[in-house]
């Protein structure tokens, strides 16, 4: 057997006093061997960040190692002495994060970041540092290595930052690699390359990945081995194909059988009266533009058309930037396009005058994609659900009526009413917002990335009451996404955008089994876990 | 969050300080009927020198404790009343200039960029030469030239607050926009607002005493200011004259300033020096 490069033992992280419970991380124990990527599967709170802060010693204050060993290179990096760990932090162990805009410092250019990690361990000199800046950042496949060195961080997509913070992490060679949800931030296509990348570089330098994420398609990329932790305790571990084919713990079970998978529903007959129709719209930004310089122009959306059935889903798929959120904003007109129409029940919205729009707002209504700030902090539940309907005129005891008996339709229970935003669970905010767009009788729900900020297991059940409400109230909806597997499953039909331009419209069947675009034919490819998913397909 | 203020020792001895000023305010009329302008001794008593006049008398023979009592009214109301005048004119302009932007922001903050050019304490004097120096006016003078940080910091705030999706929601449900401004928008910057305030009570207390200071009080009432201003002259022959109202107008911003940080690290938890430690 070979030495492992980490091996944690016992690793428990105590909480402060009052959080929901004591320990973040209990009783942890694994081993990562030299070459090997694990994987550390969990939702949100399962501790497997504070795995990754502990060994780095950054973790917060009011939170401290309670117990445990991490023996690494013959030393026991929990114990070590805050300069040891200095010392060891980006030479020995590196780490890259989930938000590569807030990780690269914005003042500093790429390769001036870069060559610091040599600075701060007192490598090389000046001149060879730069050289080697350049080197890393051709290694990590960075565009025109020359002008990357001399770019601020602002001037780089995300996908870009986080290479170039892959970059910074290969700088002293570590011998462990953490990252921490290095692909979340990322679109698909984007992500499917960083995997690549770092599936590379482990191969070329031989080093352990300690890779955390909640995602298991990215798991099925490029797992060797998996950990399954929940609330602080490892649930399972075992190699990646045994963990993904045959789980033994029913909370595994739980979590992949939660995965919106690549299966499609049952497609449903469609009615032909339009909710929605859009009709050539166009929306363009304009940036920049003074006396020396030219205006920038971003066609948000370009001449695009499409219709919503009433009692169908519609699912707007695109990467960020691709002008789906802009659509469904102009749908609701919170934007007001620059020409085109957006027909709702045969009124067209974009044309209304402000005082004739408020009158006609109730017909479309939006669920938001920030379960936190989608709702106002210090308004009690039921007065954000009433606002709408009782400035319809609605009378109070009426409409307070209506939002009782709708929080029991999206599972709440009437009791909720009376409290305020924050005793509440992202999930349970998700379906908040869902009654007060409910609130209103909307003709059309654009829901813009509705259950993109969710854990997979909530995100199911979100989708499940989507799904619900859709055949017990014949809805309309315009479902957002970024997520092929999410929109597969719910969506009637699904819209593919890119750059502003409508590529592709056709069933889910059509564009999951015969895609006729290739830029398509590329996000289906790029889906985490694709292979994994089909194989399973097959098999079942 | 009242547990977070209430752990902060700095603040409750804040409170405690304040507490006291407010009592010692309350009760002057109680404690000295005869008011602070009556003689009651020779001049210039050392403190502790006759029984009944701890401070000592001034120039005038007056009782400097009795002085003392009445002015901490005055400078109490002053700074009160003109943070709250400063208020009522910097929240409205500020959170019309946030919210509404484009020509309504460039013009509220061309206006507020008029008083900010000017210096506080020129203004203050200027408009309190031109008006009567009473209570009244230097309220108002005092409220005129410490309103326009009031507006910025609103106006940072509403314009963050706005962005916010639950507004976007509000306006879905088809609120209007003066409406969205106050149920929506506004409730979201009050804890800022609340810290922001308690601080210009302090300033306020010390542009008071400067005014008076200079003589330009209200010369029907006792304040620290007045004291220390009167007193200068025979600073080296009775020292008590100046240093209790100096000790006093310390202690009262020192307390103001104490409860601001207080409440800071209370409302904004994310922001405490503390927790970084």
């Amino acid at each position: 057997m070979k030495k492992p490069a980490l091996s944690i033992e016992n690793l428990s992280i105590g909480l402060p006093q009052g959080a929901d419970r004591d320990f973040a991380v209990e009783n942890l124990s694994f081993a990562i061997e030299k070459g090997e990527i694990l994987c550390v599967v969990g939702e949100s709170g399962s501790g497997k960040s504070m795995t990754a802060n502990a060994l780095m010693g950054l973790l917060p204050p009011g939170v401290d190692v309670r117990g445990g060993k991490a023996r690494f290179e013959g030393q026991d990096v929990l114990a070590l002495p805050e300069t040891d760990k200095q010392a060891m932090r980006g030479e020995r162990i590196a780490m890259i994060f989930q938000e590569p805009m807030t990780a690269l410092n914005p003042l500093m250019r790429i390769g001036d970041q870069i060559a610091e990690v040599f600075a701060a361990h007192n490598r090389l000199t000046t001149p060879e540092r730069r050289n080697r800046a350049l080197e890393l950042i051709r290694e990590v496949g960075l565009p025109d290595p020359e002008k990357i060195i001399r770019a601020y961080p602002f001037q780089l997509s995300g996908g870009q930052r986080q290479r170039a913070m892959i970059a910074m992490a290969l700088a002293l060679e570590p011998k462990l690699l953490i990252a921490d949800e290095p692909t979340t931030a990322l679109d698909v296509t984007t992500q499917a390359q960083i995997l690549k990348l770092i599936l590379n570089l482990r191969e070329k330098h031989g080093m352990a990945v300690m890779f955390i994420t909640h995602d298991f398609g990215v798991v099925a990329e490029i797992a060797d081995q998996v950990i399954v932790m929940q609330e602080g305790k490892m649930v399972e571990r075992g190699p990646a194909q045994q963990v993904l084919v045959t789980p033994e713990h029913p909370y595994t079970q739980r979590l992949l059988d939660a995965i919106p998978t690549g299966k499609l529903p049952q497609a449903r007959p469609l009615g032909t009266v339009p909710a929605l129709e859009i009709k050539s719209l166009r929306k363009t930004y304009r940036t920049g533009g003074g006396l020396f310089k030219p205006v920038r122009e971003v066609h948000a959306i370009d001449n695009v058309s499409l219709s919503v059935a009433r009692g169908e889903v519609l699912g707007l798929v695109g990467e960020s930037g691709s002008g789906k959120s802009t659509l469904g904003r102009t749908a609701v007109r919170l934007v007001t396009p620059d020409s085109g129409q957006v027909l709702v029940g045969g009124v067209d919205i974009a044309a209304l005058s402000e005082e004739e729009l408020r009158k006609e707002r109730h017909k479309v209504q939006m669920v938001f994609q920030d379960p936190y700030a989608s709702l106002n902090p210090r308004q009690k539940i039921i007065s954000a659900i009433t606002g709408g309907p009782i400035t319809r005129g609605v009378p109070r005891a009426k409409a307070e009526e209506r939002a009782r008996e709708l929080l029991e339709v999206v599972g709440l229970g009437a009791d909720a009413a009376t409290r305020y935003p924050h005793e509440f669970s992202g999930g349970q905010r998700q379906r908040i917002g869902i009654a007060r767009a409910l609130a209103m009788d909307p003709e059309l729900i654009v829901a813009d990335e509705a259950v993109s900020a969710l854990d997979v297991s909530i995100q199911a059940q979100v989708l499940d009451l989507l799904r619900d409400l859709r055949s017990r109230l014949d809805l309309s909806i315009l479902f957002i996404t970024h997520d092929l597997r999410v929109a597969a499953q719910l969506c009637d039909r699904i819209a593919v955008m890119q750059k502003g331009k409508l590529v592709e419209i056709g069933t889910v069947h059509e564009i999951f089994q015969s895609p006729k675009q290739a830029y398509t034919r590329q996000l289906l490819a790029a889906v985490p876990g694709a292979d994994w998913q089909r194989e399973e397909a097959a098999t079942a | 969050m009242w547990k977070r203020f209430r752990s902060n020792i700095g603040a409750m001895v804040g409170v405690a300080i304040l507490l006291a000023v407010i009592l010692i305010a309350v009760c002057a009329p109680l404690i000295y009927p005869h008011g602070p302008w009556q003689m009651v001794q020779r001049p210039f008593l050392p403190p502790m020198s006759v029984d009944g006049l701890p401070l000592g008398t001034d120039t005038l023979g007056r009782n400097v404790a009795a002085q003392l009592a009445y002015g901490a009214q005055v400078s109490l109301l002053v700074g009160l009343v003109s943070t709250i005048v400063a208020l009522l004119i910097g929240v409205p302009l500020g959170a019309v200039a946030g919210f509404y932007g484009n020509w309504v922001d460039e013009g509220a903050m061309r206006f507020t960029e008029f008083f900010q050019t000017i210096p506080n304490f020129a203004l203050a004097i200027v408009l309190v030469a031109i008006f009567e120096p009473t209570l009244a006016s230097i309220t108002l003078a005092i409220a005129i030239v410490s309103w326009p940080p009031v507006a910025r910091l609103v106006r940072a705030e509403v314009m963050s607050v706005r962005k916010r999706e639950f507004v976007d929601a509000a306006t879905l449900a088809g609120l209007s926009r003066p409406k969205i401004l106050i149920t929506q928008v506004l409730p979201n910057t009050v804890s800022p607002i609340i810290v922001m305030a308690s601080l210009m009570v302090a300033t306020a207390i010390l542009l008071e005493s400067s005014l008076s200071f200079l003589g330009l009080g209200d010369p029907n009432a006792m304040s620290w200011g007045y004291m220390i201003g009167a007193a200068r002259t025979v600073i080296r022959t009775s020292w008590w004259l100046s240093f209790f109202p100096g000790i006093a107008i310390v202690l009262t911003v020192l307390a103001l300033n104490l409860i601001g940080e207080g409440l800071n690290d209370a409302l904004n938890p994310h922001l405490s020096r503390k927790g970084r430690a």
